[in-house]
């Protein structure tokens, strides 16, 4: 069922068109993830949803309702802010609290709220606390219960990984799923990183200059990207330019022939660097020759750089249970499967 | 070594010359007898100075009396500061430089142009009372100079500035966020001040507060010039004394029980700037 559907929302901020007719449907319960570079809008995506901006067009819908008009403190969702914008003057409980204390709750059962929350975040006993006195990695949790605290509908995360290191980043993302699914809220977190969004989301909204430029669940937008930029941004596949001729697509740049189901209006293939194999020779479509220019080992695989005669440059992973990977200067054939071949529109 | 004392010579010779050595001469004076001759004292450890303040409720009146003036002059000058330092932090930053050099315009007029402009906006024949009385709403001059109000109108014009800077440089300073989180969590903006951005540049308020008290306190030429007759401040009793009665003793006593009085703020200041 959908909880919050964006209707044709468009911002403005002075010549920038920040969000253009955008459209967009989230359901109840679902971890849903906001991905795209600076100036994808969705930030400004986010802080609509929050009510901290006013859309200049379209609507925001709660349960069918236009909720455009209602003021963030009016509204059943929270956000937890990429800076955690915690309160300096207060304890962390006094944090915590805080919106308690705003709607109302009498003392005590604020009080048993927050120690249940602190405790669902694991931070029992920092109540008294100052902010200033907790690692990033604490202060975070301090938001994130200071937010789910009030039992939101839709908690909005900014970069919510952001400020971690990296051996945080990995742990907390896997508490942030957990938490979701315990509290059943719908969380949107806004990220740029596309490892992030796949590792965490069930639902993935890729957007760009504004527009949702590809909505679904991460394998299905990893597999199948629905544009060039798509193909790019989400996991640096291979995107050959070239033509659609009669089921095959011709790539001048590559030198190569793509046999496989290409519809009529196929612009550009994709091809993802794990799926290409490294051969002796190459022979008909789907298979090309090629120099080793670089190689980068990666732990599980090698990443080769391999100038094709044509004289576009593909990434290459090559796994380790295959062997060495082929030395810099090697001339090379390679192969893969029309299967894994995507055909882009766009 | 040598070049830190050489460039903190000047500063030392400037602290002893222009204030250790007139407090010096300034308590010798309070401590001393007054005498009719040329200079009218004789000096001596007689402390009839300080007697004379303790023997006379009008001196303890007129401490009480600057005190509360510049209680009150420096509380209207934070209540008026603080939408003024919001609205000029909450400005673009290419207004906002224009917005300073406004509050700022009225000090590099003269002090006593400025008080001259009050007085001839508010005396019985002055612009207001020529309006009003043009206008038709009052038959005869309403009496608006030489009231507490026209003392607390000049004291407050002339302090401003000095309660604005502080909270704007607080209230730049403060992370917008913070605001939002509070509005996120509930709170409407009243609320969100009054619980988030009030407490966080407190410390910026209580030294924007003294930063008026401070000075206000002992306040000579506004309340002389504006205040009634029977506002007997401290600055206004220590002049009197000191160029009417020609009371030197008495005159240096009430300085330095003034300097003593305003030590305690002085250090709560120090205090509040030293915080990180």
């Amino acid at each position: 069922m959908s909880l919050l559907r964006a209707d044709g929302v468009t911002k403005r901020f002075g010549a920038t068109l920040a969000l253009d007719a955008l459209d967009l449907e989230i359901a109840e319960g679902e971890f849903f993830a906001l991905l795209g570079g600076s100036g994808s809008g969705k930030s400004t995506l986010l802080r609509i949803i929050a009510g901290f901006e006013a859309p200049d067009a379209g609507r925001l819908l709660l349960d069918g309702r236009d909720i455009a008009a209602v003021p963030p403190w009016a509204r059943p969702f929270n956000m937890m802010f990429q800076s955690y914008a915690l309160f300096p003057h207060m304890s962390v409980a006094d944090n915590v609290a805080y919106g308690l204390r705003r709607a109302g709750v009498n003392r005590a059962e604020a009080a048993r709220r927050v120690a249940a929350t602190l405790a669902m975040v694991g931070l029992e006993g920092f109540g008294a606390r100052r902010p200033h006195q907790l690692s990033g990695g604490q202060r975070q949790r301090v938001a994130l219960a200071r937010s789910l605290v009030m039992r939101p509908r839709l908690l909005l995360l900014d970069e919510p990984l952001g400020a971690l290191d990296a051996a945080l980043r990995e742990r907390t993302g896997f508490e942030l799923r957990a938490l979701q699914r315990e509290t059943g809220a719908a969380f949107v977190m806004v990220t740029h990183d596309q490892e992030e969004a796949l590792a965490l989301a069930d639902r993935v909204a890729l957007l760009d200059g504004g527009r949702v430029a590809q909505v679904g669940a991460p394998r299905a937008i990893y597999e199948r990207p629905a544009s060039r930029f798509a193909a790019r941004f989400l996991g640096a596949a291979n995107v050959l330019e070239g033509r659609a001729l009669a089921g095959t697509f011709e790539s001048a740049e590559a030198g190569v022939t793509f046999a496989g189901t290409i519809p009529e209006g196929t612009v550009a293939v994709a091809l993802r660097p794990e799926r290409i194999a490294v051969t002796a020779g190459a022979e008909g479509p789907n298979t090309a020759l090629g120099v080793v220019e670089d190689v980068a080992f990666r732990g599980d695989d090698s990443l080769l750089l391999v100038r094709l005669t044509g004289g576009a440059l593909l990434r290459v992973a090559h796994a380790e249970e295959d062997g060495a990977p082929p030395p810099r200067g090697a001339a090379i054939g390679l192969a893969w499967e029309a299967g894994d071949v995507v055909a882009l529109p766009a | 070594m040598k070049a830190r004392l050489a460039v903190l010579a000047p500063a030392w010779a400037w602290l002893l010359l222009f204030v250790a050595a007139p407090a010096g001469i300034l308590a010798a004076i309070a401590f001393a007898e007054a005498d009719p001759g040329i200079p009218p004292f004789r000096l001596a450890l007689s402390g009839i100075g300080f007697a004379t303040l303790a023997e006379d409720t009008y001196y303890l009146e007129a401490f009480g009396t600057a005190l509360r003036v510049a209680g009150i002059t420096a509380g209207l000058c934070l209540l008026l500061g603080y939408p003024m330092a919001m609205a000029i932090a909450r400005a673009r930053p290419g207004r906002r430089v224009l917005l300073l050099a406004l509050l700022m315009l009225p000090f590099w007029t003269g002090f006593l142009l400025r008080v001259g402009a009050w007085i001839g906006l508010l005396r019985d024949q002055g612009w207001i009372n020529g309006v009003l009385l043009a206008l038709g709403m009052t038959e005869a001059p309403l009496h608006l100079l030489y009231t507490e109000g026209a003392m607390l109108a000049g004291m407050v014009h002339a302090y401003l500035p000095f309660a604005v800077l502080p909270l704007f440089a607080a209230l730049v300073r403060l992370d917008p966020t913070l605001v939002e989180a509070a509005e996120d969590l509930g709170a409407r903006p009243a609320v969100a001040f009054l619980t988030v951005t009030l407490p966080v540049t407190a410390p910026a308020a209580a030294a924007a507060f003294l930063l008026v008290f401070i000075p206000a306190a002992g306040e000579f030429v506004i309340p002389e010039l504006m205040g009634p007759p029977e506002a007997q401040l401290v600055g206004r009793v220590l002049w009197q004394e000191f160029f009417q009665n020609r009371d030197w003793p008495v005159a240096a006593a009430l300085a330095v029980v003034l300097l003593v009085l305003l030590l305690a703020p002085i250090r709560l200041f120090q205090r509040l700037e030293a915080r990180p």
